[in-house]
């Protein structure tokens, strides 16, 4: 019974990251309709530039802080300079954008800070945090940081004007303007949001999967999966999705794990986790195509 | 009375296809003006140009500024609202973000509530409404909003596209009631796209007949009302 709540917990904490990256992915797919493919390595850089800032001395909340703040810039630097000339550019040009921005990413983090792996701290003490025996300090914090992060963000967009504005740009585009919003620099603003969310994630899992220039190629897998489960245009849907992931991947192995207690039979573990998670996902596409949580958009023609 | 809006020598075009050719047209402060036209006329076209939704050439002055070229974000912030064809509202957010956001750029939050009551008086029924998903409205209702939207824009020239479109002929009277207390209570001026001929010259003061990206025939409501061709062609008498 303890091991099967441990691994719901560890799920949870899991979930929390690819929720966080799973919604910067449809924060940007709502308001252009891309997928960005660099949004997990953008994150892996952010963790090392908080990693740097710690190294010259901040403690791990100012360097966070910090480290969301620059992010939130890398993101609006991005669109601006990169994404904006490309404006009426085909998909495709703006995928290979995305990948060269991945390959950019990786390349920058090995060359400055070495691919060599590093260990990265975590700011939850061992001592006084976590439930014994159920989780573990890290895996608490996580989940209270993430959920902490979401909830400003629901506040931001359901409640201040600015959040307002955003929504309607995504939404309508063209009607935006006409009501005198300024799109352009809603969509900056959405790649900031997301890049900060990122960071987040990429800081909090930094101590779990210890930082390297490739930390967030599964990680982002797993939030695809997560957007796509809970309904690749749904902000909401994405997060529960993530969470769903997280838990669910965990319960295939402890489920293969169980099996092979009682029967001796080998059929499924940790290494086909992803495996499983990306079939289930398929699965739930098949029966569901907008996602658990995602509207289905019918257009009239 | 001097203009709000003079347009000349206006050409517009989507892609490498040219829809207007040399349109000119002038809007009376405080008045309402229509433009008349077929299908594919360039109605529609003329208002997407005033508001640079579409590339053009030629000079568009707004109270005697030349505003052709700027961004359309910033066109809607001298106050010309454009309510536009199929209404627009944003469906999936509630009547009161609809309208709200078209107040988001003010801090005075006591100012933008006033300014809600205020459109309530001319929209009762939005006020009855006000968490409803502005989707799950009627036709009817969607039309008022945008109109009521428009209006939150506090706007000195409002566009109108199609207001009638689709709409059965009771709440089609309600709504061009409306605009007419608008234009006189709230000295907005008004420029008008119509399908329905006949009431478009009622309600305005000058009235515009473009044909194929062209204006050929201007003039007092009263006088196009009259001219032969006009019955014709758009009253059908």
């Amino acid at each position: 019974m303890e091991q099967f709540l441990q691994q719901i917990a560890s799920g949870l904490a899991n979930g929390a990251i690819y929720a966080c990256v799973a919604l910067a992915l449809v924060m940007i797919y709502v308001s252009t309709d891309h997928i960005n493919f660099a949004q997990g390595e953008m994150a892996m850089f952010s963790a090392y530039i908080s990693w740097q800032l710690m190294t010259w001395g901040m403690s791990f909340w100012v360097a966070f802080v910090l480290t969301v703040l620059i992010s939130f810039a890398m993101g609006v630097l991005i669109e601006r300079l990169i994404l904006r000339p490309l404006h009426n550019a085909p998909v495709l040009s703006i995928i290979v954008v995305f990948i060269g921005l991945l390959a950019i990413f990786n390349s920058m983090a090995g060359a400055f800070w070495s691919y060599l792996i590093k260990e990265f701290p975590s700011p939850f003490p061992k001592s006084s945090f976590g439930i014994g025996g159920v989780i573990g300090p890290h895996q608490l914090g996580v989940v209270v940081v993430t959920l902490i992060v979401l909830g400003l963000l629901f506040v931001f967009f359901r409640y201040t004007p600015l959040g307002l504005a955003m929504r309607a740009a995504a939404q309508n585009p063209q009607m935006a303007r006409l009501v005198g919003v300024r799109v352009d620099w809603m969509l900056a603003l959405g790649w900031g949001l997301a890049a900060s969310v990122g960071a987040v994630a990429g800081i909090m899992v930094a101590h779990i999967v210890y930082l390297e220039p490739n930390m967030m190629g599964g990680i982002l897998l797993y939030a695809f999966a997560s957007a796509l489960v809970g309904g690749i245009s749904n902000p909401a849907g994405a997060v529960a999705g993530g969470f769903i992931v997280g838990i669910l991947e965990n319960m295939v192995a402890y489920a293969g794990n169980q099996i092979e207690k009682a029967t001796g039979v080998y059929i499924i573990g940790n290494g086909e986790k992803l495996t499983v998670a990306l079939i289930i996902v398929i699965f739930v596409l098949t029966v569901k195509p907008a996602g658990l949580f995602g509207r289905v958009v019918v257009k009239r023609v | 009375m001097a203009a709000i809006l003079e347009v000349t020598g206006l050409k517009a075009f989507y892609g490498q296809t040219q829809s207007l050719y040399d349109v000119g047209f002038e809007i009376p402060t405080g008045g309402i003006t229509t433009l008349l036209g077929a299908n594919g006329a360039g109605k529609t076209t003329t208002l997407r140009a005033i508001c640079n939704m579409v590339r053009t050439d030629g000079t568009i002055r707004f109270d005697g500024k030349n505003i052709r070229g700027m961004a359309t974000e910033e066109i809607v912030r001298q106050r010309i609202a454009h309510v536009p064809e199929g209404r627009g509202t944003f469906t999936t957010l509630t009547v009161d973000e609809n309208l709200r956001i078209a107040a988001y750029t003010r801090k005075d939050k006591q100012a933008v509530k006033d300014e809600l009551e205020r459109v309530f008086t001319y929209f009762p029924r939005l006020k009855e409404r006000i968490q409803q998903q502005a989707g799950t409205l009627s036709g009817g209702e969607q039309q008022m909003l945008a109109i009521a939207r428009a209006l939150m824009l506090s706007p000195r020239l409002m566009l109108l596209d199609e207001p009638s479109f689709g709409l059965a002929p009771l709440i089609v009277l309600e709504i061009f009631r409306i605009l007419r207390r608008i234009n006189e209570e709230e000295k907005v001026s008004i420029l008008l796209v119509e399908q329905n001929a006949a009431l478009a010259l009622e309600l305005a003061t000058h009235a515009y007949v473009l044909e194929t990206g062209k204006v050929v025939m201007s003039g007092p409501s009263d006088v196009v009302k009259n001219d032969e061709n006009v019955r014709k062609s758009y009253l059908g008498y």
